[in-house]
């Protein structure tokens, strides 16, 4: 039987996470992508554009949902890799905390973002 | 029980020649995936111009557009999202057990669907823009 090369553990919360989100993403990533390169340009894109698709509640709760499995999902991934090349210990320890911190910041500051957009903040 | 193979620690990067289609579908999604976090992370920072004032937000998003070096990159990035999304449902199906004879070709069909959507999209990407 041959190693795995995987560091998920099948059927783990963080293995099938990731999964859930990327079914998520792969529709959501693809709509983001075509509305804000082809449906509308994002050289055209003012404040004021912005705010009228961020004031629709649909549209708000989708980007923040976006954002925040987006953010897991890249983070799990960058976690699982550096886990794959070796990462042990204290060492490992450091870098979920690191990262987990960067994820929530990120989380924190890309909704703080989205509220200012859609002028509830 | 699904049969596995043995081809050895795909970290040894010095082994690349000896690399199958799969494993190179392991370290373009690797290479994919951090292009993408490492994005997002520079995507919300430029969207917080908004945090300034509407005007500092349509500046930086309409400067930024402006440059022909930021369309390229777009174009790049583009790339690598539909990379990545191509040769994660390709991921999807393998964990679910479809087409698992099949992902190697799977592989071969992510990359070139990638390069035909990417080439379609460079005149809607690089529209208003001069060198």
């Amino acid at each position: 039987m041959a190693e795995r090369y995987s560091s998920f553990t099948p059927g783990g919360t963080g293995w099938l996470l990731q999964r859930l989100t990327a079914a998520f993403l792969i529709v959501v990533l693809a709509f983001h992508f075509f509305l804000l390169h082809f449906v509308n340009h994002a050289a055209d894109v003012t404040f004021a554009a912005t705010q009228a698709r961020m004031e629709n509640v649909g549209y708000f709760l989708t980007m923040v949902l976006f954002l925040v499995t987006a953010a897991f999902h890249g983070v799990n991934g960058v976690y699982n890799a550096l886990v794959n090349q070796g990462l042990t210990g204290t060492r490992k320890k450091v870098v979920f905390a690191v990262l987990t911190l960067a994820g929530l910041a990120l989380v924190a500051q890309g909704t703080y973002v989205a509220l200012v957009m859609a002028g509830w903040m | 029980m699904s049969q596995s193979y043995n081809r050895g620690l795909i970290e040894d990067f010095g082994r690349w020649k000896e690399f199958s289609a799969g494993m190179w579908a392991w370290i373009f999604h690797k290479f994919t995936g951090w292009m993408l976090i490492g994005y997002l992370f520079t995507h919300i920072a430029v969207l917080s111009s908004s945090l300034t004032s509407p005007e500092a937000y349509t500046t930086t998003i309409q400067g930024l557009e402006s440059l022909f070096i930021i369309r390229v990159l777009e174009v790049g990035l583009l790339a690598v999202a539909v990379f990545h999304i191509l040769n994660g449902i390709r991921l999807l199906m393998v964990d679910l057990g479809v087409g698992l004879e099949a992902q190697d070709k799977s592989f071969y069909a992510s990359l070139i669907i990638t390069g035909v959507i990417v080439v379609a999209s460079v005149p809607t990407f690089l529209d208003g823009v001069t060198f």
